[in-house]
Formats: structure tokens, C-alpha cells, sequence
């Protein structure tokens, strides 16, 4: 069932780790709109990274082909590479738009809503952000709209 | 025998009407992990149930008797079931089987899918992202599992909620959560009252995914937020019929991860764990009382034979009925 057999703990969860921000990487590049530095993807990851961990990341990516980089300055900007992703998205459309029983072993993030769910849901999100100005949840909400802002609609 | 062998039926019945609603309010990790003791236990209470009610009809046929040399009329003076209570039984477990078999074959060629998705995603990277524009957001179980992102799911999402989405969809993976579904799958296969259970059983995966994302990204709110703006996306740009019918569970979710987590309280699951031991003790007293049945009636039997024995003497004839279960038995294995 696993294949760590010849891996002690720290190198599984070391390796686990890098495989984590391999993916964190990508979602921020597929998640801007533009090429981004090393230094802009740091700053969209969540912790404290350090900047030339980001950038060994960043190269091993473009290594693997999933990454297209231009100079920008005196570094890198990094865009994904598309080709492959839209490939790939065209093999899924089909599973995803006709829902056939596959779906059986998917987990979605999220299910349909119907218009009952969806106007409850914005009054759940509103209601929240509305009568807590002062609070953590807000600040961060609205980090999220600064980031939001400039990836236009 | 009479009362015991409906009793799993019973509990069945009670844990298809409960377990469901107990489940959508407990802590989500203990109750997945209830649901699957659940379902497993009732699944087999079912079918041993029914296999024994079978059975006990099975025995009353003279010709099954004839082959077991046991006495048609000593099962019948027991009073075991009445033979169209154990033909009912014995179709339903029909029905069971099928149903079980067919639910089966079809699980395991869909996680064979699954996994061979896994290694067709380009790259080797634990997230894919498909580049369309439709929100979209997957686990595909695999040796190892992937994330499946649309690039348009990534670009309704903030910082943080990217990292919400990614830490959900690994605790599916982390947690082995499509086993989870699979068994509960099986389980309705066998018992179709279980669907509530296995939709119950969908919801609460979600759940659990959802606390272990809060409890990685370290705010609750972050993740309402995630499952909130992608599901509004979502429903923005698709209008394809809905593919999960689990109407309001969006909003139940965003709604549980607004409010404190939740209280970990011990009755419901003691409740539980004791309805499934009454169904295996009532099980095992059931296949004992129809095992003791047998030995009676095949007792009586070799009385009857005995009794034609002594009127019309043939020695070694009454030796190979009566000490059949003492002495030849372990004889017989070596």
C-alpha cells in the first residue's frame, strides 16, 4: 500500500513537505495573472519561507517542464506552462460537465448549489464580515480582496 | 433463535433512521469513523440474518434433511421459521448478494480509473491543474493520490483559501477518505436503507476535511471563506444539472466552520457502539440456536434409525449415525 519502504520518517515527510510547496507554488503562479518573481510568489505563500527556498522550488518546476520563465530585471518571472494543463483539462472536461458515475470515487470541494443554498450562503459570508469590523477574520478578508483586486474579475 | 436472528434487521433499520442524523452534528473524524463501524456491522448482521432465516427453511426441505440425516419433523418441533418468512429471506439475500457483487465490480473498476488518472496527470507533482475556466476542485485517489485544480478555481481564491483549498483535498487523500466512501457504497448496495447513511457518511468527509484544512491554515474562517466564494463561483458559471444531490450541504459546511468547533461528546457514540455489539451477540445466539437445532434434529434422527435397528438388527448401521459427531468427526480429518 505505501511505497516508502526504504525511507525513514524525516526523509517521507522532508520530501512530503517540498511536494506540499511544489503545490503551493504552482496554485499562487496559476492563481496570478501575470508572470511572477520568486520574490511576488514568496509573498503569496503562506508562512515565512525563505527566499531562495522559493527559488530552488521555482527551478526545479521550470526543470520539470511546468513552469515557462522570462527575465524580468536582474531574475526570473515564472508563468505555468499551459499546454499540458489544457491537454489534460480537455480529457476531464468530459468527466466533469457529463458527470458520469466515475464521480463515485472523487471528492469535490464543493457541491452544487441550488438558489435557496446560494442566497443563504452570501448572507453566512456577509452577515460575517459585516457586524465584526475589528476582528482577525475581516483583516484577512481583506488581504483577500487586495490580492483579488489587481487579478481583475 | 426466533427473537435474535431479526434482531441485527432491526438495528439495522434503527441505525439507517439515526446514524445519519447523529453524524451530520458530531466531531467529523470519530463520526466517519462510526458510520464505517456502522455500515460494516449492519452489513453483515444483514446478511448473516438473512442467511440463517434461509437456512432454517433450507432444513425443513425433506431431501436437504435426507443428505444431512437429520429428522424433518424434530427441526419442525422446534418451531424454527416459517418457510415463507425464510423464502422471503433467502430472496432478499439473493438480492443482497447481487447487489453487493455487482456495486463492487463497479467500485473497484472506477478506483482502478482513478488511479491509472493519477499517473496520466502531466507532471509529478502532487497538484494538476487542468486550465479551464470553470471552478473546479478534486481529489483523485491514486498510488500517490492528486489534487485536480481548474486554473479558474485558483483565480477566484485568495492566498490564503489556495492554501485552505490544497490542505482540504490532501486530507482527503492523507486520510484515505475514498475507502470511507467505498464501504459505505457497499453498504447501500447491500441494505438500500443505508443511502442516507452513505450520504451522511459523503457530508461528513467534507466536514472532517474541512477542520484539518482550519486546523492547517489556523483560522476556520479562511476555510469558510474558501468553500463559500468556490462554491458561488461555481454556481455562477455552470448550468449543467446538479451532479451531488446533497442539497445545503455548502452552506452546513461554511456554517460549521463559522461557529467553535465542535464539542466532543461521548453519549451518541456509546449509544452506537453498544447497538452494534447487541447485533453480534444476537448474531452468534442466533447461529448457535440454529447449529443446536441441527444436533437435536440429527439426535432425533439417529433415535428413529436406531429404534428401526434394534426391530431388524444390522449392527454397523446405528455406529455410523449415532457416533458420527463424537468419534468419527476428528478421525475423519486426519
Amino acid at each position: 500500500m505505501h511505497d516508502r519502504k526504504s525511507d525513514e520518517p524525516g526523509a517521507t515527510s522532508g520530501r512530503r513537505a517540498r511536494g506540499e510547496l511544489e503545490s503551493g507554488v504552482l496554485a499562487a503562479l496559476y492563481g496570478a495573472d501575470e508572470p511572477q518573481t520568486a520574490r511576488q510568489v514568496r509573498e503569496r505563500l503562506p508562512g515565512d519561507l525563505a527566499y531562495t527556498t522559493v527559488l530552488t522550488i521555482l527551478s526545479r518546476l521550470h526543470d520539470k517542464g511546468m513552469l515557462v520563465r522570462h527575465r524580468a530585471g536582474r531574475g526570473y518571472a515564472f508563468a505555468p506552462a499551459r499546454d499540458e494543463a489544457t491537454h489534460t483539462a480537455e480529457r476531464m472536461r468530459s468527466l466533469l460537465e457529463h458527470g458520469t458515475d466515475r464521480e463515485a470515487v472523487l471528492t469535490r470541494f464543493v457541491s452544487e448549489l441550488s438558489e435557496q443554498d446560494e442566497q443563504l450562503l452570501q448572507r453566512l459570508l456577509a452577515g460575517h464580515d459585516g457586524p465584526h469590523h475589528a476582528d482577525r477574520t475581516d483583516r484577512t478578508d481583506r488581504t483577500d480582496r487586495t490580492d483579488r483586486t489587481d487579478e481583475g474579475p | 433463535m426466533l427473537i435474535s436472528v431479526y434482531v441485527p434487521l432491526l438495528i439495522t433499520m434503527v441505525l439507517a433512521v439515526f446514524a445519519p442524523r447523529a453524524a451530520r452534528r458530531l466531531a467529523p473524524r470519530p463520526a466517519a469513523w462510526s458510520l464505517a463501524s456502522a455500515a460494516l456491522v449492519a452489513s453483515l448482521g444483514w446478511l448473516g440474518s438473512l442467511a440463517l432465516l434461509a437456512f432454517a427453511g433450507l432444513v425443513q426441505i425433506p431431501e436437504v434433511a435426507e443428505e444431512g440425516q437429520w429428522s424433518v419433523a424434530a427441526v419442525r418441533a422446534s418451531d424454527p421459521v416459517h418457510l415463507t418468512v425464510a423464502g422471503a429471506a433467502a430472496l432478499t439475500l439473493l438480492a443482497s448478494v447481487t447487489g453487493l457483487t455487482v456495486a463492487a465490480a463497479r467500485q473497484l473498476r472506477h478506483l482502478r480509473w482513478a488511479r491509472r488518472e493519477c499517473r496520466l496527470l502531466p507532471g509529478d507533482t502532487e497538484l494538476a491543474v487542468l486550465d479551464m475556466e470553470s471552478p473546479e476542485a478534486f481529489a483523485l485517489p491514486g498510488a500517490p493520490g492528486r489534487i485536480v485544480v481548474s486554473s479558474g478555481m485558483l483565480r477566484c481564491l485568495g492566498d490564503r483559501e489556495r492554501e485552505a483549498l490544497l490542505a482540504h483535498e490532501r486530507a482527503h487523500l492523507r486520510g484515505r477518505h475514498h475507502l470511507f466512501q467505498t464501504l459505505w457504497r457497499l453498504s447501500a448496495a447491500v441494505i438500500p436503507l443505508l443511502r442516507p447513511l452513505s450520504t451522511a457518511g459523503g457530508f461528513v468527509l467534507e466536514r472532517w476535511a474541512d477542520e484539518e484544512a482550519a486546523v492547517r491554515v489556523g483560522d476556520r474562517t479562511v476555510v469558510a471563506h474558501a468553500v463559500g466564494r468556490a462554491a458561488l463561483a461555481g454556481s455562477a458559471n455552470r448550468s449543467r444539472p446538479a451532479l451531488a444531490a446533497t442539497g445545503g450541504a455548502v452552506p452546513q459546511r461554511v456554517r460549521a466552520l463559522l461557529a467553535p468547533p465542535p464539542p466532543r461528546r461521548a453519549l451518541p457514540f456509546i449509544a452506537g457502539a453498544a447497538l452494534l455489539v447487541v447485533c453480534c451477540v444476537s448474531l452468534a445466539d442466533a447461529a448457535t440456536d440454529s447449529e443446536e437445532m441441527i444436533e437435536t434434529a440429527q439426535r432425533a434422527a439417529c433415535v428413529t434409525t436406531e429404534a428401526r435397528a434394534v426391530s431388524a438388527p444390522s449392527g454397523p448401521q446405528h455406529e455410523v449415525c449415532c457416533e458420527h459427531g463424537q468419534l468419527d468427526g476428528p478421525a475423519q480429518h486426519r
